[in-house]
C-alpha cells in the first residue's frame, strides 16, 4: 500500500500503477456526475454527439452537492454509491475516461472494462460531505443545469483524500477487505 | 383539551430539518468515538477519523454533514386532550419545506417515481400519525439517506424459520447490502405485525438512539447477539474491511397473524439524522 499525490486528468501510466489499498492525495480538474447526467452524457454520444467535456484521462466524480450558501464554492459533497452508474462507466472508460471517484460495490461489467481501458475507481469516504467540501476550491456547472444537484460539474480539487477501492488488474477492496477481516470481530 | 397553533408546529419542524442535517446528536457521537477504539484496521481507523472530523467540521453550522440530506420522515404522536388550530398535515410539510429551503439543504425528493422530475423542496415528507394519551404533540424526525434506504429489505417469512430465519434474514442483508450504505450502520429492524406494519416498525427503530435497547430483555440480547453478527461479517467502515459495520441493531416488535412472520431491515448509514420535539 503506497500513498501518492496525484494530478488529474490522469495519465495512462498513473492509473496503472495504482494497486488496491492505495492511498491518494488528488488535485486538479474532476467532473461531477451522477443517475441522471451520466444518462444524459450516454444518450448524447449513442445520437453522435459530442461530451460537454474532454473525456480524455478525465476522473469523474459520482456525486450531486447540496446547494452552495451565497458566497460559498459548494455545499456538502461527499460520493453517491456507485453501483448506480455501472450501466453507464463502461461506455464512459471507451470515451476514455481513466478514473472514478464513488463508494460502494462495482459489477463485472465494469471491473472487465476497467482492466481492457485501464482505469481505477477510487473510493470516497461516503457521508463525508462537509470534510470533502473543503478539498474543493471551485466548482461550476458546465451542463444539464436543469437537473439541480444532478447537474454536470466541473470542479477543481486540492489534496482530495481518496482510497483506491478497484484497480486496472481486477483488484476489489470491497472483496479483499472483507476477507481479511471476517470472523475477526 | 389544551389547544396550540399549527404555526407552532411549522416552527418546529423546520428547526429539527436544519439543526439534524449539521448537528449529529450525541449518542451517535458516543458510538464513533466507541467505533473508534474498537477498529483494527487501519483504513477503517482512518475513515472513522474522517467521519468524526467531518461531524465536527459539518457542526459549525455552514456545510450539512452529508450532501443527502434525506427525505424528512415524521413520526406524529397526537394526545387525545390536544386540539390543533390549523391544518396539521400541511403544517408539518410547510415546516419541511421551510428547512430544506432556508437551510441550504439538498432537495431530493421527486414529485414522481417514474417522471422524476423534482418538487423543489423536499416535500412531501412521510408522515406516519398515531394517537396517544394526554395533551401535547410529538413528532419524531429523521432524515433518511437515500443510498442506505435502497439497501433495506423486506421478507415475509414462514413461522417454521423462527428466532433463527429472523437473525439470518438480517444478517444476510447487512452481508449483500452493508458494504453499499455507508457503514458503520444503525439497523432498524421490525419483527411482526404485517405487510405494511412491519416496514414501519423498522423505520420507527431506525429513528431510535443507537444507545437505547428495547425494553424486553429478549429482544435486548437478540440486538446485542445480531450486532456481534454483523460485526464478524468483516465489512468495515465504508465496506473496505474491518470489525466495526454496525454500530447498533435496534429491534422494534408488534403482534402477528398465526401464519405469518415478517420481518424488515431499514438501514441507516452513519449518517444517522434523528431528533425529537414534544409541544
Amino acid at each position: 500500500m503506497a500513498e501518492y499525490k496525484l494530478q488529474a486528468p490522469l495519465t495512462a501510466e498513473v492509473a496503472k500503477k495504482l494497486k488496491i489499498g492505495d492511498k491518494v492525495l488528488l488535485s486538479g480538474v474532476i467532473y461531477g456526475a451522477r443517475d441522471a447526467a451520466h444518462k444524459r452524457m450516454v444518450e448524447a454520444v449513442a445520437e453522435g454527439e459530442k461530451l460537454p467535456f474532454d473525456a480524455e484521462g478525465s476522473v469523474i466524480y459520482y456525486v450531486g452537492p447540496s446547494p452552495a450558501r451565497p458566497g460559498k464554492v459548494i455545499g456538502a459533497a461527499g460520493p453517491t454509491t456507485a453501483y448506480r452508474m455501472d450501466a453507464y462507466a463502461p461506455k464512459m472508460m471507451e470515451l476514455g475516461m481513466r478514473g472514478m471517484i464513488a463508494k460502494g460495490k462495482r459489477n463485472d461489467a465494469v471491473k472487465d472494462a476497467m482492466k481492457k481501458h485501464g482505469v481505477v475507481y477510487f473510493g470516497a469516504t461516503g457521508g463525508a460531505g462537509a470534510l470533502i467540501n473543503r478539498s474543493i476550491k471551485k466548482a461550476e456547472v458546465i451542463a444539464y443545469d436543469d437537473l439541480g444537484p444532478e447537474a454536470l460539474r466541473r470542479m477543481e480539487v486540492e489534496n482530495f483524500p481518496l482510497v483506491v477501492v478497484g484497480d486496472s488488474s481486477g483488484g476489489d477492496l470491497y472483496a479483499e477487505g472483507r476477507k481479511q477481516w471476517e470472523g475477526k470481530a | 383539551m389544551r389547544v396550540i397553533d399549527a404555526a407552532k408546529v411549522t416552527e418546529a419542524v423546520r428547526a429539527l430539518a436544519i439543526e439534524k442535517a449539521y448537528k449529529l446528536s450525541g449518542d451517535v457521537l458516543r458510538a464513533f468515538d466507541e467505533a473508534e477504539k474498537r477498529e483494527k484496521s487501519e483504513t477503517g481507523k482512518e475513515i472513522l477519523r474522517q467521519i468524526k472530523k467531518n461531524a465536527g467540521i459539518a457542526a459549525q453550522g455552514e456545510v450539512p454533514y452529508c450532501q443527502d440530506t434525506g427525505m424528512a420522515v415524521i413520526f406524529a404522536e397526537i394526545g387525545r386532550d390536544l386540539r390543533i388550530e390549523g391544518n396539521l398535515e400541511e403544517a408539518i410539510q410547510e415546516g419541511v419545506r421551510r428547512g430544506y429551503v432556508e437551510g441550504y439543504l439538498r432537495k431530493s425528493v421527486l414529485g414522481d417515481p417514474l417522471r422524476r422530475k423534482n418538487t423543489g423542496d423536499n416535500t412531501p415528507a412521510i408522515i406516519h400519525y398515531s394517537v396517544a394519551d394526554g395533551d401535547k404533540l410529538k413528532l419524531v424526525f429523521g432524515a433518511k439517506g437515500g443510498g442506505s434506504e435502497n439497501m433495506s429489505r423486506l421478507a415475509m417469512l414462514k413461522p417454521s424459520d423462527g428466532e433463527e430465519g429472523v437473525k439470518n434474514f438480517v444478517v444476510d442483508v447487512v452481508s449483500q447490502g452493508g458494504a453499499n450504505a455507508c457503514p458503520p450502520l444503525v439497523l432498524g429492524v421490525g419483527i411482526g405485525g404485517n405487510f405494511e406494519k412491519v416496514a414501519q416498525l423498522a423505520k420507527k427503530a431506525a429513528l431510535r438512539s443507537p444507545e437505547k435497547r428495547n425494553a424486553d430483555p429478549y429482544y435486548a440480547a437478540m440486538e446485542e447477539e445480531l450486532k456481534e453478527r454483523c460485526n464478524k461479517l468483516g465489512i468495515g467502515p465504508m465496506g473496505l474491511g474491518g470489525l466495526v459495520t454496525v454500530l447498533a441493531v435496534n429491534i422494534e416488535v408488534f403482534p402477528c397473524h398465526l401464519v405469518a412472520l415478517p420481518v424488515a431491515v431499514n438501514v441507516n448509514c452513519h449518517a444517522d439524522r434523528h431528533g425529537e420535539v414534544i409541544l
